[in-house]
């Protein structure tokens, strides 16, 4: 492993090393290192790129680690993973691309991660992408997610992206059944000229179906960012859309949320609201004997916490 | 000691200037307790937003312990012991309870129990807002004593408290009294209240009444205090009517 590969697993996974419990790793298109573990097997899929991940029911307090990293310049890949979470399941899962490209070609990931929780199983998904690289080569990321919760699965789904990517479109689509929840948390900080838009459908399908989106976003300089979040009820169930963004430079953010009701009891909630950073937060921090950037820097980081 | 001399803050309101501060000279030997009174808009939250390097005063200048700090930043005043607790606080989403605090003491971090101390100083039960957010959750009262609660943590040579007691409950109030003549007995900062309440105004060592942009009145609180009433109700022909009857 390479400085740099560290570097990038550090970023994308926090991972110090080789992880713990299951994993794969994939490096520039190619499987680089693999473990499975007696509840969780990883296959490589022979139809297409990518991987089947199988979670045995009732698996507890284990994880799986999937980075990807790419240092080649000029590379681009499409991958799909499947993962099939058991019954009863309570597993982590750590996704995430890291991209260091040094060269003028573009580098560019793109994946399909589609997520069956069974029963009752609880997962905690957390997606991290970072870029980096003198080259004058993009950095390119495409993530589509599909998750299907089955009756009382939970999935929490925290999805990061903090400077690096130059573009990126983002899809996530959850299907929530039966007094099942999704929790999706998205982070996103673009600068320089950066572009990046996010899309996603909660349908919120079985009664007691509840449903979250918590999008906490920068934009800095000239770059460009877009949200659709939409909230679909479809049963009795209760879904909150909630966009907070912070403009500076000459950024641009669009925010269209959408919540439909499409049965008498679902209840659904949007709020949204993209501004600069108030002159009062940043002079009260003042007061507190921070410089401006300090008191800039201070506030960048709790919101994006 | 404080110092303020020939302070003067303009505004144009776009018919013209309009006199703000008009030529404030005032000076304040350390660890007084001060309580600046007065009518609304008079110029009180100006006056002391320049004391912090908030806003520019048009003209004057401002003595800190014999140095000059009109040019200074606000950060600037802050390293030199100056703070300052704002009358409406700003919110932070993101930013909890516990970070303001070490923020304010400057010492990196600070254990749960430093930080039950202020809050416990403000009237409020830490273990239930050390990790709250300063965001829109908290009601207007919180976030007031929560900023009291930075100004605690400073530890600054000088601390300025602007209407401390707006939207407190009773009992929170008495609580925030009780801190502020503990924080006097110590004799360790020079204290500035703005506030219109008796209780507080009962702390101070000296009075100064701000209106119309000048100090009115400057004086210990044994002299200025039945001033106070007596221009409340000289200022008001319904307020004089009635006492006549």
């Amino acid at each position: 492993m390479t400085k740099i590969d560290a570097f990038l697993l550090r970023e994308t996974a926090a991972l110090e090393g080789t992880p713990k419990g299951a994993y794969n790793i994939r490096k520039n298109g190619r499987p680089d290192a693999r473990n499975s573990t007696a509840n969780i097997e990883i296959i490589t899929k022979t139809d297409k790129p990518g991987i089947d991940i199988h979670i045995r029911p009732g698996t507890k307090q284990e994880s799986v680690h999937i980075p990807v990293i790419i240092t080649e310049t000029g590379l681009s890949e499409m991958v799909y993973n499947d993962f099939f979470v058991g019954e009863d399941c309570d597993v982590d899962i750590v996704a995430g691309c890291g991209i260091h490209n040094a060269g003028s070609l573009d580098a560019q990931h793109d994946g399909l991660h589609t997520f069956y929780v069974g029963k009752n199983a609880k997962v905690r998904y957390v997606e991290r992408h970072y870029g980096q690289g003198e080259g004058t080569g993009r950095r390119i990321m495409n993530p589509r997610t599909e998750v299907y919760l089955e009756e009382g699965a939970s999935i929490q789904m925290e999805t990061v992206q903090i400077r690096g990517v130059d573009s990126t479109r983002r899809y996530t689509k959850i299907l929530v059944g039966k007094e099942a929840e999704a929790v999706i948390t998205e982070k996103l900080l673009t600068h320089g000229r950066q572009l990046a838009e996010s899309e996603m459908d909660v349908l919120l399908e079985g009664s007691g179906a509840s449903g979250r989106i918590i999008s906490r976003s920068v934009a800095q300089d000239q770059s460009e960012q877009v949200f659709y979040p939409r909230m679909i009820g479809q049963a009795p169930c209760f879904g909150h859309v909630q966009c907070d963004a912070i403009l500076m430079g000459s950024a641009k953010i669009r925010a269209i949320p959408a919540i439909t009701a499409n049965h008498t009891d679902a209840q659904l909630i949007h709020e949204a609201a993209i501004g600069r950073i108030a002159g009062d937060q940043i002079l009260k921090l003042m007061t507190l004997g921070l410089t401006e950037q300090e008191a800039e820097e201070r506030i960048l980081n709790g919101f994006l916490r | 000691m404080l110092e303020l001399k020939n302070l003067s803050y303009q505004v144009d309101d776009g018919t013209g200037q309009l006199d703000i501060l008009h030529n404030v000279s005032l000076t304040l030997e350390p660890h007084r307790f001060v309580v600046m009174t007065g009518p609304n808009g008079g110029g009180k939250t100006t006056l002391a937003r320049a004391i912090m390097g908030l806003i520019r005063p048009t003209a004057g200048q401002i003595l800190w312990n014999g140095a000059d700090i009109t040019p200074l930043s606000v950060t600037e005043r802050a390293k030199m012991g100056i703070s300052y607790g704002f009358q409406q606080p700003p919110r932070f989403k993101g930013m909890r309870v516990q970070d303001l605090l070490e923020l304010a003491a400057g010492t990196g971090s600070l254990s749960r129990d430093e930080c039950c101390q202020y809050l416990t100083r403000v009237g409020l039960c830490a273990a239930d807002y050390v990790d709250r957010e300063v965001d829109a959750a908290l009601s207007g009262g919180e976030v007031k004593r929560i900023e009291i609660a930075t100004i605690l943590a400073r530890k600054s040579g000088l601390m300025i408290f602007d209407e401390p007691e707006a939207g407190i409950d009773l009992w929170s109030f008495a609580k925030l009294t009780e801190t502020f003549r503990a924080l006097h007995a110590r004799r360790e900062a020079t204290i500035i209240v703005i506030s219109h309440q008796e209780r507080i105004i009962d702390l101070a060592d000296e009075i100064v009444m701000v209106s119309g942009g000048s100090i009115a009145r400057h004086g210990p609180k044994d002299e200025i205090f039945p001033h106070i009433l007596a221009d409340t109700v000289a200022g008001c022909s319904y307020m004089r009517q009635a006492v006549s009857q």
